[in-house]
């Protein structure tokens, strides 16, 4: 039996099992924090900071997705200080690469855009760097736009955690980091990629998507991860 | 001695340019040039990108008529996916290309020009535009208005958007037209085909006021070059090339559209972006044509619908031995096609196989190389792509209508400066008129050179050394 756990978000006062997250809570009472990298039957990483909230007595702001709830916690997710970061992450995202929703195959149906509406981000305080990046369309079935990729490691994760290849792969650091699929091979010469899909379909962005989608035609199927994870679990 | 007027407000056509006018010792004008200032690179930068994004990436090279890139790139997309795409889905792409039509003309007609003839082009600047129209001829104004609205609103229907919808894709289009949808712009069609015919039975006889222009608007001999039917009927989505002469010879026939490099090719001069297309076999420059409605009519055997047909008889009346030549009559076609795509668009929504919900053909690419070719509300528009193995774009080319009409604007504005400028000094009237004959063409010139920004038009008087002697310039 899993202790329970008293603390406050937002001023309300809540329960939750010990070992849960803060943003576990928060989604199980409908309280919204943004989130890219988090996904539901993958591993957390907290990589792309979105989901920061206040919690009283500790001086810096912490992440969601990785921090767990403890007694007597007073949680604040949606102060001016945590929302103007939420906006700043997300125009930065969009300067750092190529995002062009008017000719994206995922317009329409991608969480940096939808986020970005959300949160009334409808310009950029920073030069745009316009880096220029391949088009991966090696693969048979799918295609890497690395201009569109926003590295939160979804793909990878699915990648080694459900599927267990770990075709996906980061290199470099900073900003030169890049999803590269086995040893920075083009994707259609991957020997370990199975051609799943399970990158495609958890990807946030148009980064990845299958073929011959026209614009704003990639519908990723978020369901399948959850369910695979859940059946798992459920079969142990 | 230079000396820079500034015209409020901002000239009526879509693109940014400047003209230069340069006189001879006598001070005469010698010849007038036209010079796109800007370029946005389309071509190149598409590079890469996969061959699906193309429709939507070249749309966004033009906000009026994003539905022709549309067109011509899904079709180089078909080209490519070595697709024939469903019956429904070509009827339905071609309902949208008459909306577009539509839309683009009326636009052309009554909010660009319609404010140099019904006001006069001498007529006051400051309420030579479509305001100034609806003060005077309200009726008029809310005809035009309306008319266009309609074709924006059976864009919005069909695709979703007025504007950059994503609807049309290679292969098809994306979803099938509702019976709702249909009724909707089948109970519209009455009232748009009698603004039609209503501006049609006022333009006619109101043309005789303008011969000075008619005489002096790019009036000359030039070939003419448009799709038709096998048959001869004008077509705008698909169909053959054909080349006429000015006495409607048929100098080239039934030419597939893919082989267009054997007859087209594209000249760049130094003082412009816009490239200057002209036919392989008469050489550069005298192998400059027209496109557009003025080309279409004079290229067709006939036009395939009732009211149209008997508007294209009257229009041949204007010159029954031969083209119409005087640019002028770019108006006077492109009243005519509207009530022809209104027809047309009657016809096409008639029939119960619009409805049918097969409207895509899937593939993968087939073919290394696609070429899209279809009638914009300008003239004849080509996309021809090439890609790699795995779909991504190596080259790209794109003839827009108003490149095609390059040379002849060129010639056409030499021919109205040598007949209104005077001497040393521009008034605003040959301002007017120069400008005006480049109005006929309702050139894009953001789409002709891919151009980005404003549109003013500048126009310069150089000395034969090229020395400016005087400068106007609508900002």
């Amino acid at each position: 039996m899993p202790k329970i756990i008293k603390l406050k978000i937002s001023g309300m006062e809540f329960t939750a099992n010990e070992g849960s997250t803060i943003l576990d809570l928060a989604r199980a009472n409908s309280i919204f924090i943004p989130t890219l990298c988090n996904f539901k039957g993958l591993s957390n990483v907290g990589a792309c900071r979105l989901c920061m909230i206040e919690i009283r007595g500790v001086p810096r702001l912490l992440p969601a997705c990785a921090t767990l709830v403890a007694e007597g916690m007073d949680v604040t997710v949606d102060s001016p200080k945590v929302t103007k970061y939420r906006k700043m992450i997300l125009e930065l995202l969009f300067a750092e690469r190529n995002h062009v929703c008017a000719v994206c195959v995922s317009n329409g149906h991608c969480e940096l855009q939808s986020l970005a509406q959300q949160l009334g981000v409808n310009h950029t305080r920073y030069p745009y760097r316009y880096p220029i990046y391949k088009y991966d369309a090696s693969h048979p079935k799918f295609n890497y736009d690395a201009n569109r990729c926003i590295l939160c490691t979804r793909c990878m994760r699915a990648c080694e955690e459900v599927e267990g290849a770990r075709t996906w792969n980061v290199m470099g650091r900073g900003i030169n980091s890049m999803m590269v699929t086995d040893l920075n091979q083009p994707w259609g010469q991957s020997l370990s990629c199975t051609s799943c899909s399970k990158c495609v379909h958890v990807c946030p962005t148009g980064a990845l998507s299958e073929k011959n989608c026209a614009v704003g035609e990639m519908m990723p199927r978020k369901n399948v991860i959850p369910y695979l994870t859940s059946m798992r679990y459920s079969g142990r | 001695m230079e000396k820079l007027i500034t015209i409020d407000p901002v000239t009526r056509i879509e693109g940014h340019s400047k003209i230069t006018i340069r006189l001879d010792d006598q001070g005469k004008v010698e010849v007038a040039r036209l010079h796109i200032t800007q370029f946005r690179g389309f071509e190149k930068f598409t590079e890469g990108r996969p061959f699906q994004e193309m429709p939507s990436l070249t749309a966004r090279t033009c906000g009026i008529c994003p539905i022709s890139h549309l067109l011509a790139s899904a079709k180089a997309c078909d080209s490519i996916l070595a697709v024939r795409i469903p019956e429904s889905a070509a009827m339905l792409r071609r309902v949208i290309n008459y909306a577009q039509i539509i839309q683009s003309h009326a636009l052309s007609f009554f909010h660009l020009s319609s404010p140099d003839l019904l006001l006069g082009m001498d007529s006051d600047p400051a309420s030579r535009h479509i305001f100034g129209v609806a003060a005077q001829f309200p009726e008029l104004a809310k005809d035009g208005i309306w008319l266009r609205k309609f074709g924006q609103r059976i864009i919005e229907r069909m695709s979703g958007k007025r504007i950059h919808p994503t609807w049309i894709v290679p292969g098809g289009v994306s979803s099938p037209l509702s019976a709702e949808v249909r009724e909707q712009i089948v109970a519209e069609l009455p009232q748009a085909i009698a603004i039609a015919h209503k501006t049609l039975e006022w333009f006619k006889p109101a043309i005789k006021k303008y011969q000075d222009e008619i005489d002096t608007f790019a009036n000359f001999p030039s070939l003419f070059l448009a799709l038709v039917l096998p048959d001869g009927t004008i077509e705008h989505y698909d169909g053959l090339m054909r080349v006429v002469d000015s006495q409607r010879e048929i100098i080239v026939d039934k030419l597939e559209p893919s082989a267009y490099t054997d007859y087209i090719a594209e000249a760049v001069e130094p003082d412009s972006y816009l490239k200057s297309p002209f036919f392989k076999p008469f050489g550069y420059p005298e192998g400059m044509y027209r496109v557009g409605p003025l080309a279409r009519l004079n290229v067709c055997d006939r036009m395939g619908t009732p009211l149209a047909e008997r508007e294209l008889d009257e229009f041949r009346a204007l010159q029954p031995d031969g083209a119409v030549l005087s640019s002028f009559h770019f108006h006077y076609a492109r009243l005519i096609e509207i009530l022809y795509a209104l027809e047309r668009v009657s016809e096409l929504l008639g029939a119960p196989e619009i409805l049918n919900t097969r409207v895509r053909a899937m593939a993968e690419p087939n073919k290394l190389e696609g070429i899209g070719v279809s009638e914009a509300p300008r003239g004849t528009l080509i996309h021809h792509y090439k890609i790699d193995t795995n779909g991504l774009i190596t080259w790209a080319n794109l003839i827009i209508a108003t490149g095609h009409n390059n040379l002849a604007m060129n010639q056409g504005i030499t021919q109205a400066a040598k007949h209104f400028v005077d001497g040393m000094k521009i008034t605003e009237g040959a301002l007017n008129r120069v400008e005006a004959v480049i109005r006929c063409y309702d050139p894009c010139l953001s789409c002709s050179t891919h151009a980005l920004g404003e549109m003013p038009l500048r126009i310069e008087l150089t000395d034969p050394a090229g020395e400016i002697l005087d400068a106007c310039e609508r900002a």
